[in-house]
Order: structure tokens, then C-alpha cells, then sequence
């Protein structure tokens, strides 16, 4: 009896699951429906299936949104920034975690604090200290800064990792007569993947979703990241929604297929970086 | 040779730290310290003018009405956003946690909004709002959607929270679900045979010892809701009427379009204390509830 409860108790469970991961995918389906319609159809009636899949909103969004220049920006930024805070941060993280100095503890502490900084803090002095300098405007310097705000969460989760590797690996090297930047390379870095996966993953998010930070720096049209892109196509097009949706969607779908290729990975990261 | 040793390791310290060092102090220092100096000036790019005014900024965004508007606005959608987001959550992760069949697609299902940006994701709801959901209500007749939310000051602040917590909740599961993880299930078996009905050993086993988890998740909803601003540009443009503008929202505006960097900056700082002072008692109070399985 009470097995049958429980059997009874585990199918209603899984039934309403199900039914609140549709409600919460909803709103994805109510936009791919819909992107294929034109906007006299969408609003008539943005339930309806569209009669066939035409894909002229799409063409009229790529265009308009200057796709081609939005993602390329984008991919530029994140990879270039990424791979700047992997090197700069594990060099860093291995020289806080293997050199015992005062000064080495206390600009760790430093970095770290640094992270509770909330961007809002920094904005406006960034856009007065780099404009007297006149770098507004220039795609180095948003990857500069990008780099600059992904270093600490870089250091501090290498730096954990670090710690955990036995030391005599690297002796090992150094007895064959390896410098330490050698040692580095060719010993301790490639013991850093585990963590390396986290840390893209989270920039990844962090950098490809940015929108504040790049609106302040970049004004030029041919610089606008995908999100900046989006942004101006919405205040352009305001009411004629199926290009918008269409817009909308084609912006989603890098993360998403991302996500598809590597959402173990990411869900992993994504509960590694907030339990830090 | 001691000399030797040092100048060693002084290579050694700017090899390896010399860069982080330095783009951290350009990006991170020096603006924190030149931010903090703002504060005490009328900045002001245009005239070049930069007199020292004292607390002056700071007593502005005290008496300045829009900002304080916008401060218990974003209190009030912080608060919205923690309860809603936490408790769609914990259950959620809760019935997850079971073995259950399709778990990791489940998981992955609910997670997949978290990773659109706010831009996207506001402007994805703002259709949503003003076209979908009225035409749901002029069709069945719900009042409660004829009108776009959007158009309506009360609405337009539940149009922001139900954005938001359908965002965060996959990121909240996933985290309760690790937490949940490490519950021992023996435990639980215990209090089962005990007699312990379900609702009771929620409360008293399992509520306590995610206490940890839940630390987390409150944290993160209140840093991340504080601090929104993509959501609040993209779906409501501080609209209707101006009334719901959040505190970054605010500061944007006020140092970017007023060109009152001073007053602007010191807003920023007000918020920052402010979400530190809040997420840091959250963990205080609820750490004294922590107990070891």
C-alpha cells in the first residue's frame, strides 16, 4: 500500500516538473513560433502555428542588426580577453601559492577583496580616467578591461587549485636544469585544465553577455558587440516584432549551442564558481 | 650571492605578477581610489571645473528624491526576487534531487535561461508583456492581462521581478541541488522509520542542513538583483513614467546623462555599501542557524 503511494506520490512529481520546465521553456517557443511570421500574424495571433518556415525576418535582422559584425566583435573580445586572463592569472596565482613572501599575501588579499567590488563602483572613473587619456572608443581597451575584472576571479580560482599540486613535480623539472617560467609552462599548466574549464565558462557568460560595461567604452557602430547590437536594433524597430524576435533568437543561439556541446561542463563550473 | 638571491626573486615576482599587477591597478586600484577622491568634487569633463565640494555629493543623494525612489524600489525587488526566486527554487531542486527519470535533461531545461543576457532576455519578455500576455486577456477575458504590465507603474515592477526570478531559478536549482547532494540519505531514512512524515522532516532535516546552500543562493539573488541593470534598460527603460528606475539605472543616468559624475559616483558607492552591508548580515544570521549533519 504504501509502495503504491509512493509510486502514485513519484509519477505526480515528475508530471509536474515536466509541466513547469514547459511553462519556463515557454516563452523560447512562444519566440521561434513566432519569428517566423510576419507581425500582422503575430499579433492576430501569437499562438498560431506558422504556416511555413520563412525565414525573411531572419534575413531582414542580420542585416539590419549587422549580425556579421556584432558576433565577430563579440568573438574577438571574449576569446582575446580569455586567453589573457588564463595566462596572466595562473602565472600570477602560481606566484602567490608557491612564494611565501609578505608582499605576496597581502596583494593576494588584495585581489581577492577586489572581487566584492560591484562594477557600478568603478564605471565612472573608468570612462573619466580613460577619456583624458583618450582610449574610449577602442576595442584594446575594453579587452584591456575585461582582462582587468576577470584576473581576480582567475588568480583566486587557480591559486586554490595550485596549493593542491605536490611540489616535487616541479623540483623534478628543476634538478633537470628547467628555469621556473619553463617549469610553469611545461609542468604546472597543463595540470590547471580541470579548473581552466571553469574559469572559461564563467567568463565566457560574463564577457559574451556584457552589455553596461562595453555601451560606456565603445560608441562607434563597427565596434558594437552582440549585445550593443541588439540593443540599437530594438530602438530602431521598436513595434515591428518578427524581425525583432527573429533578432532575438539569432543572438541566443551561440550561447545556446554552446551550452548544448557543453552543458556538463558548464552546469559544473557554474556550481563551482558559486560555491567559491 | 644574497644579493644575487634577491634580485632573483624580484625577477621572479615581476615575471610572474608584473602583469596581473598591472592591469589590476589600472582597471581595478586606481579607479577605486580616483572614484573615492570623485566623490568629494564636482567633476565635471565639460568645464574642466573640479572644485572640492566636501560631503556635498554625498548629502545630494541622500535628499535627492529620485535616487531614494529608486533605492526602496530596489529594495522592494530585491525582496520580491529573493522570496519568489528561492522558493520556485528549493522545491524545484527538492523534487530534483530524488532519482528520478530525465533529471539531467530536467536540470538542463531549467538552466538554459540563465545563460541570455539581460539585454536579450528584457527585450524577450518586454514582447512578451505588451503582446502576448494582453492577448491572452483580451481573448479568455483575464482582466489581470488586458493591459500590457508594462503600461502600469505596480505591473511594470512585477513585470521586472517575474523576468528576473525565471532567470535565476536553474541557476538556484543547480546549486540547491549540490547542496542537497551532500544531505546524507540516511538521515533522511532515519526519520522516515522514526514516523517522521514528509513535511516534517522537511522542516527539520532538511531545511537545516542546507542552510549552507541556502546562504549561497540568498547571496546571489541579493548581489545580482541589487545590482541589475541590463533587465531594467531593456524591459522597462525606467518606464512607465519613470517608476521603475533602479539604483544603477539611476546612476547611469545621473552621471552619464546629467554629466554629474560627483554626485553620480557617490550614488555608486552608497549602493555598494549598501549591498555589502545587506548580503553580509543575510550570512551572519542565517550562519548562526548552520548545524553539522
Amino acid at each position: 500500500m504504501v509502495k503504491k503511494n509512493n509510486s502514485l506520490a513519484a509519477i505526480l512529481k515528475i508530471i509536474v516538473l515536466y509541466i513547469t520546465l514547459l511553462i519556463i521553456l515557454l516563452p523560447f517557443l512562444i519566440i521561434v513560433m513566432n519569428s517566423f511570421k510576419t507581425t500582422q500574424k503575430f499579433i492576430e495571433s501569437p499562438f498560431s502555428l506558422p504556416k511555413s518556415f520563412d525565414f525573411s525576418n531572419y534575413i531582414e535582422a542580420f542585416q539590419s542588426m549587422n549580425f556579421m559584425q556584432g558576433i565577430t566583435n563579440s568573438l574577438i573580445l571574449t576569446v582575446g580577453s580569455i586567453i589573457v586572463i588564463v595566462f596572466f592569472s595562473s602565472m600570477t596565482a602560481y606566484l602567490f601559492a608557491r612564494f611565501k613572501w609578505k608582499i605576496n599575501s597581502i596583494l593576494f588579499f588584495c585581489i581577492l577583496s577586489s572581487m566584492a567590488l560591484p562594477f557600478q563602483v568603478l564605471m565612472i572613473p573608468l570612462v573619466i580616467l580613460y577619456g583624458e587619456m583618450d582610449l574610449l572608443n577602442m576595442r584594446p581597451s575594453l579587452m584591456f578591461m575585461y582582462v582587468g575584472f576577470g584576473l581576480p576571479l582567475g588568480v583566486f580560482i587557480f591559486h586554490g587549485f595550485i596549493k593542491g599540486i605536490p611540489y616535487e613535480l616541479e623540483e623534478a623539472a628543476f634538478i633537470e636544469g628547467c628555469s621556473r617560467l619553463r617549469t610553469f609552462f611545461v609542468v604546472v599548466l597543463p595540470l590547471l585544465k580541470p579548473v581552466m574549464v571553469t574559469l572559461i565558462i564563467l567568463e565566457v557568460l560574463i564577457i559574451w553577455n556584457d552589455y553596461l560595461l562595453a555601451s560606456l567604452i565603445v560608441q562607434s557602430p563597427e565596434l558594437r558587440t552582440l549585445p550593443l547590437s541588439v540593443f540599437n536594433f530594438f530602438t530602431a524597430y521598436s513595434v515591428d516584432y518578427a524581425p525583432l524576435m527573429a533578432g532575438l533568437l539569432m543572438a541566443m543561439i551561440p550561447v545556446l549551442l554552446l551550452y548544448l556541446g557543453l552543458q556538463k561542463h558548464i552546469i559544473q563550473g557554474i556550481v563551482d564558481g558559486a560555491l567559491k | 650571492m644574497r644579493q644575487n638571491k634577491k634580485l632573483k626573486n624580484f625577477g621572479t615576482f615581476l615575471l610572474f605578477g608584473g602583469p596581473t599587477l598591472f592591469i589590476f591597478s589600472a582597471v581595478i586600484v586606481i579607479p577605486f581610489i580616483f572614484g573615492l577622491y570623485l566623490t568629494f568634487t564636482n567633476w565635471s569633463v565639460a568645464t574642466g571645473d573640479n572644485t572640492f565640494v566636501g560631503l556635498g555629493n554625498y548629502v545630494e543623494v541622500f535628499t535627492d528624491d529620485g535616487f531614494l525612489t529608486s533605492f526602496w524600489f530596489t529594495i522592494k525587488y530585491v525582496i520580491a526576487c529573493l522570496i519568489f526566486a528561492n522558493l520556485f527554487a528549493f522545491f524545484i531542486a527538492l523534487a530534483l534531487t530524488s532519482k528520478i527519470k530525465g533529471q539531467g535533461l530536467l536540470r538542463t531545461g531549467f538552466f538554459t535561461p540563465n545563460l541570455i543576457g539581460g539585454i536579450v532576455l528584457g527585450y524577450l519578455w518586454q514582447i512578451l508583456f505588451s503582446r502576448v500576455l494582453p492577448f491572452l486577456g483580451d481573448q479568455y477575458g483575464w482582466a489581470m492581462f488586458e493591459k500590457s504590465w508594462l503600461g502600469d507603474p505596480d505591473k511594470a515592477f512585477w513585470a521586472l521581478v517575474v523576468a528576473t526570478v525565471w532567470q535565476l531559478i536553474g541557476y538556484l536549482v543547480i546549486i540547491y541541488m549540490a547542496g542537497f547532494a551532500s544531505v546524507p540519505k540516511d538521515v533522511l531514512e532515519a526519520a522516515s522509520i522514526d514516523g517522521a512524515n514528509y513535511f516534517q522532516g522537511l522542516r527539520k532535516i532538511i531545511l537545516p542542513l542546507s542552510i549552507p546552500s541556502i546562504i549561497i543562493c540568498f547571496f546571489l539573488t541579493i548581489t545580482r538583483a541589487f545590482l541589475a541593470y541590463d533587465i531594467n534598460l531593456s524591459l522597462t527603460d525606467g518606464g512607465p513614467y519613470n517608476s521603475t528606475q533602479m539604483v544603477s539605472y539611476h546612476i547611469v543616468q545621473k552621471a552619464f546623462l546629467s554629466n554629474d559624475y560627483g554626485a553620480g559616483q557617490a550614488e555608486a558607492i552608497v549602493l555598494f555599501l549598501a549591498v555589502a552591508l545587506i548580503a553580509i548580515t543575510q550570512t551572519y544570521i542565517l550562519k548562526k542557524r548552520e548545524v553539522e549533519a
